[in-house]
């Protein structure tokens, strides 16, 4: 068993209540950091941490606190970031709803490190049962004392939120966030500046994901250098990983960075291998924009070596043979998907999700789902999956925010990988129709 | 601050006067406006306008943008630029339930297309279509994060997992018996069947 820290009680009958909660040595960090350490501590301790952004981008956490405005006079906030919607992406929602105090403990302690009196936790609105959960923990948060004036007879005073958005995938990205948490459309801003510096309403923020905020209680409680022993190398601590697809288990998992790959799909601990005895094709492991892999690169680099669920084992060998841990969104296909199927449902989700400001991602979006709607419609050809890869190539690095990325990527990893099939449905669309994807609805009668 | 929002729906002046939050709505309305800074009552806008659309009829008339515009004291078109961008808010009439079936990568690999047909045929009606007693509309969305209890569909604050045709039966069954508006301030939010 590898080691657990932010959803090791998540079966403990009652772990979403404050009294339970605490029994289970919650809200530790609090006392700790406002009673033992100053602020500039803790941002410390998360420096020695090592600990990386878990939305999905890997940003040093500590990094990003350091680089928060301090002038005088002027609010800073922390805002959450519970905006999940990276297709595959499930863990945030896990956390919130099975133990919405270790993020309100969480918000607590970060805020007091960045010296935040009011703090903000951005939910989608598709999670209005989670708000509820959450809201209710705050409630219980506030009766206890634990947020409100003078938190535990110190000084520091300070006061969290909810707040549900209103649908968009958008508003995962940092400023388009605090675009709508300011009740607006969620358009990315131009940076920069920074939020560090000019973040919501213009005060200094930061912006960080709910797995991230989580993880500074362990990491106050246990220290910085303890926390970066676990894991490996650049990628310390534990990681949570939201397993679904063609496997036996799906589930959100903690796992310590730098467990193999091939442990993770195959061990009974985790996903329990690939569904009723069919082999695997590819996988997705880090959210629907990072580059899909076929099985022989995902279980091993390039090189030979066995590839491990870290930061740097997942991108060794670049795009051209890699991938990205991001958000740990784990979607694994078996050997009848449809990987031109596939990529059309991402291709959809980012024009859908495009907030239109941009011309290359506006565009580019709608024009890519609809070549690979001609595909499956089978009347694509070979012309058109020439055409996919160059409006990917103009996508890439010329939007205001990485969503043109996230479009672009993945129909360049499906190419790179996979353009065999691409060639095959448009030279012979009869196999099309042969792809079977359907698991748990196929021993049923069609209606 | 009665300027029209603008956009393809008539303006009625009588129906725009009929709406008003009830006390406990705009309590609530109240206490989220409280969260923010005093001048910055437009942060408010998108829960608010979740409220607003739970309290009249489940979609945003241009009536209904105008009240909440007078509530926050902003503009009408700052409401109607905020309304038509994210998914949730509706600028048309729904049914009673709106099933929205997730069909995005992992939800789609374990077979979220069969459900959208299943519900189609069942219900005699194609993707954005309302039933002809009002009952129900059918939509597709975009990952609603749910992906490893797949496939599954949203109905207000309710996600309905794991689905089988069966439970998609029992589900129709129970909304239709029930019969009610189902919002997202629904007080039953997680009632997985």
């Amino acid at each position: 068993m590898g080691k657990k820290l932010l959803i090791h009680n998540d079966k403990v009958p009652n772990i979403h209540t404050l009294d339970v909660y605490r029994a289970h040595g919650g809200y530790a960090s609090v006392e700790k950091a406002l009673k033992t350490m100053t602020p500039d501590q803790v941002t410390d301790e998360v420096k020695k941490s090592g600990l990386r952004g878990r939305g999905g981008a890997g940003f040093p956490t500590g990094m990003k606190w350091s680089f928060l405005a301090k002038p005088e006079g002027v609010p800073r906030y922390l805002v959450c970031n519970a905006d999940e919607s990276e297709p595959g992406t499930f863990k945030d929602r896990y956390l919130m709803e099975k133990i919405p105090h270790a993020l309100i403990e969480g918000m607590i302690t970060s805020s007091y490190a960045l010296g935040a009196k009011t703090s903000y936790i951005y939910i989608r609105g598709e999670y209005f049962y989670v708000a509820r959960i959450v809201e209710k923990a705050i409630e219980e948060a506030y009766a206890a004392g634990w947020l409100g004036k003078n938190i535990l007879g110190t000084d520091f005073s300070h006061d969290c939120y909810v707040q549900v958005g209103g649908g968009a995938y958008i508003c995962g990205e940092e400023t388009a966030l605090l675009e709508s948490l300011e009740g607006k459309r969620g358009n990315p801003r131009i940076k920069p500046p920074f939020p560090a510096v000019a973040g919501l309403w213009g005060c200094p923020t930061v912006v960080n994901n709910v797995e991230t905020i989580a993880a500074v209680c362990p990491i106050v409680n246990m220290g910085g250098e303890e926390y970066a022993k676990i894991g490996i190398g650049k990628s310390t601590g534990t990681k949570l990983i939201s397993a679904s697809g063609h496997i036996n288990k799906p589930g959100v998992y903690e796992i310590e960075l730098g467990i193999p790959v091939e442990e993770f799909i195959y061990s009974e601990e985790y996903c329990g291998g690939i569904r009723n005895g069919k082999k695997l094709k590819a996988v997705v492991a880090g959210g629907s924009s990072v580059p899909i892999l076929p099985t022989e690169l995902i279980l091993k680099t390039a090189k030979g070596e066995p590839r491990l669920m870290s930061y740097e084992s997942l991108g060794d060998g670049g795009f051209q043979t890699g991938t990205m841990l991001g958000s740990g969104g784990f979607i694994a296909m078996d050997e009848d998907t449809s990987i031109v199927k596939n990529l059309f449902t991402f291709s959809r989700f980012y024009h859908h999700e495009s907030c239109g400001q941009c011309s290359p991602c506006r565009e580019g979006t709608g024009w890519m789902e609809r070549i690979l709607k001609k595909i499956l419609d089978g009347r694509g050809t070979e012309a058109d999956v020439e055409l996919l890869w160059d409006i990917q190539s103009k996508i890439e690095g010329k939007t205001i925010c990485p969503l043109g990325e996230a479009a672009a990527w993945p129909v360049a990893a499906a190419l790179r990988h996979f353009k065999h099939e691409f060639i095959d449905y448009v030279k012979n669309p009869k196999n099309i129709k042969d792809v079977k994807h359907y698991f748990r609805l196929n021993n049923l009668v069609e209606a | 601050m009665s300027a029209q929002v603008h956009g393809t729906q008539n303006f009625d002046k009588a129906k725009r006067a009929e709406i008003k939050f009830g006390e406990e709505a705009m309590a609530t309305v109240q206490k989220i406006i409280s969260h923010y800074p005093a001048d910055k009552r437009k942060s408010a806008l998108l829960p608010v306008l979740h409220i607003a659309q739970a309290e009249f009829g489940g979609w945003l008339s241009a009536e209904t943008m105008d009240y909440v515009a007078e509530v926050l004291a902003i503009k009408p078109i700052e409401v109607f630029e905020v309304a038509s961008f994210y998914t949730m808010y509706n600028l048309k009439p729904v049914g009673k339930c709106t099933l929205e079936v997730c069909q995005t990568s992992s939800c789609w690999l374990n077979g979220a297309e069969d459900i959208v047909r299943y519900i189609e045929k069942k219900l005699n009606i194609k993707v954005g279509e309302t039933t002809k007693d009002g009952m129900f509309t059918l939509k597709t969305a975009e990952c609603l994060g749910s992906c490893g209890t797949a496939p599954m569909l949203q109905c207000g604050a309710s996600f309905h997992e794991n689905l089988t045709f069966e439970k998609v039966d029992n589900l129709l069954e129970k909304y239709r018996s029930e019969g009610r508006l189902r919002s997202y301030t629904d007080k039953d939010y997680h009632n997985t069947l």
